[in-house]
């Protein structure tokens, strides 16, 4: 059976940028930071074309939801071998649950027999999107998954858990989300990178989708975390010993 | 109105990182436990015990056997219109089910908390811990997931809250549990241990993690990792301890040729006392480090086993 997937693709900056936190405490300092795809994401679209080249799915569509520069990140899924893009494009600030609702309404569009996404982003460490999305959709979910197969109109996911591994067999249509050891994402060649280029990107809106997305969450502050100082040398482990049984008083 | 916990039980145990929700939910009003499961005595009888709970309601249904998050968050939905607030720990099972619950009854969750400021507002690590949101919930249910670190647990024993059954919905038959490969062990779990060490890529291999033993013997220590020697497949992903894997506050964490990549500090830096050994003296670890040993961790591990053998 033909199988499209769909994966959403988020815009958060690098995970190798340390954030600031702005000096009126209203939120984090991103002006001018490099911003990259969430790294969970591609993962997400790393697993998509895996099993496009395995001929298990028959269309990868990324999605991203934002401004318009969010199109890089889309640039950035087709490089690496997603088929065609969709932009939703708003400058209203998107929490879970109104990308929850666009994802739906992209879905409900597209009807792909899979959703697979990052597990959660390194900008609001939420880790919701993929839950939401499911429940509106009334699908099952197999949530931080460390492998997947497709087998036949099922899929069988094995989770990291508290413990160690669970795994769940799911009907298809389903959401995955993807934990870190699913894959190693591939880098996009040149020759990829400037075929993405000619690859489609639409572009709808919350409004054309008739989603609303006004966030629930006000944020009232940012602030940085208590600072720690930087204890002191040791010289020796006789000396770490003495110091954490006499000064900390831990052991 | 009262706060409804949803608390993760395993052999009739009521798991640590419920009670610290518990803990939290128990800041907002009267808390009500919620025990799911296929044979729910045992725990019922467990989290009846727990003091600051009014009353515990019980799910039992084969259906909710395993925790899957499709007829647990149907269960949750169910009941969310009779209280102010759904809690649960932001544990796998928590972060798995509570989202998914939030949707159905159209709420915007609020995900991890490491503080609660009034019964609309709470405080939540963001950007891997870099920075602390408060943030303010306009829904009319809040959806709330504790970190377990952040809120001292309840006691086990001390309470005797009423046992109710509730209604269970209709199961979906749309996911179904296979298994489950679960690491056992006999040393205290990581979100709930004293003390942990824990050890990073300079470990150099899974045979080497071994050289911890002795010294989380002698500690009474869980043992964790980086995200960098669960990816090199020296210790299984359950010992993650990190920015996505288990985020830990011992009264002491030692970390064991780890480098200190902000990803493994956002799991580890409210830990009481750090200590960190590394042959590189120039690793961010010691920036956050209380004690920093600079040392090949081949000599300084036998040696601080057999320093700690000795009475002090």
């Amino acid at each position: 059976m033909a199988m499209k997937v769909l994966v959403p693709v988020k815009r958060v900056v690098d995970f190798n940028v340390k954030v600031r936190v702005k000096t009126d405490g209203s939120g984090v300092e991103t002006t001018g930071l490099k911003m990259s795809m969430n790294p969970f994401d591609e993962i997400a679209v790393e697993e998509a074309i895996r099993l496009k080249e395995k001929g298990l799915a028959t269309e990868i569509v990324a999605v991203s939801l934002g401004i318009a520069a969010c199109s890089e990140t889309l640039r950035t899924a087709l490089a690496m071998g997603a088929d065609r893009g969709i932009l939703v494009e708003t400058e209203v600030e998107l929490q879970p649950l109104a990308v929850a609702k666009l994802l739906k309404a992209v879905a409900e569009r597209e009807a792909p027999r899979l959703v697979i996404l990052g597990k959660q982003a390194i900008d609001d460490d939420m880790n919701a999107t993929g839950q939401m999305l499911a429940a509106l959709l009334g699908w099952p979910q197999g949530t931080f998954a460390s492998r997947l197969l497709i087998d036949g109109d099922g899929a069988v996911v094995t989770r990291e858990v508290d413990g160690g591994l669970e795994t769940v067999s799911l009907a298809l249509p389903a959401v995955v989300t993807t934990d870190l050891r699913l894959n190693e994402p591939r880098y996009a060649s040149l020759p990829n990178i400037m075929k993405a280029r000619r690859k489609p990107i639409e572009t709808l809106t919350p409004a054309a989708l008739g989603v609303d997305p006004t966030p629930r969450l006000t944020l009232v502050s940012v602030a940085e975390p208590p600072h720690r100082q930087a204890g002191r040398k040791v010289g020796s482990v006789a000396e770490l010993v003495e110091k954490l049984r006499t000064e900390a008083k831990v052991i | 109105m009262a706060v409804l916990v949803l608390l993760e039980h395993a052999e009739g145990v009521i798991k640590q990182p419920s009670r610290s929700a518990v803990a939290a939910a128990g800041r907002l009003g009267e808390v009500h436990g919620l025990v799911a499961g296929a044979a729910v005595g045992p725990a019922a009888a467990a989290a009846s015990k727990l003091p600051t709970i009014a009353k515990v309601l019980t799910a039992e249904d084969a259906s909710l056997a395993h925790p899957l998050a499709e007829p647990l968050a149907a269960l949750l939905a169910s009941l969310a219109p009779g209280y102010t607030h759904l809690f649960a720990a932001a544990t796998a099972a928590g972060k798995n089910v509570m989202p998914r619950a939030a949707a159905l009854i159209d709420v915007q969750p609020i995900s991890d908390i490491s503080g609660i400021v009034d019964a609309a507002t709470f405080i939540r690590p963001i950007y891997a811990g870099n920075a602390l949101a408060t943030v303010r919930s306009a829904d009319a249910t809040k959806v709330i997931t504790v970190r377990a670190a952040s809120f001292d647990p309840v006691p086990a024993e001390g309470g005797s809250a009423p046992i109710e059954p509730v209604a269970v919905p209709a199961p979906d038959q749309s996911s179904r549990f296979v298994s489950a490969e679960l690491s056992k062990s006999e040393r205290p779990e990581l979100t709930a241990a004293r003390v942990v060490i824990s050890g990073g890529r300079g470990m150099q291999s899974g045979e080497n993690f071994k050289l911890l033993e002795p010294i989380a013997d002698r500690l009474g220590a869980a043992i964790g990792a980086s995200r960098a020697a669960v990816d090199a497949g020296f210790v299984s992903n359950d010992h993650q301890v990190g920015q996505t894997g288990k985020v830990v506050a011992p009264d002491l964490y030692v970390a064991v040729g780890i480098s200190g990549a902000i990803q493994h500090l956002a799991g580890m830096k409210d830990s009481k006392v750090i200590v960190a050994i590394n042959k590189d003296g120039e690793a961010p670890i010691f920036q956050v480090a209380d004690y920093g040993l600079v040392a090949d961790l081949f000599t300084a591990l036998p040696e601080l086993a057999r320093e700690l053998e000795k009475s002090p």
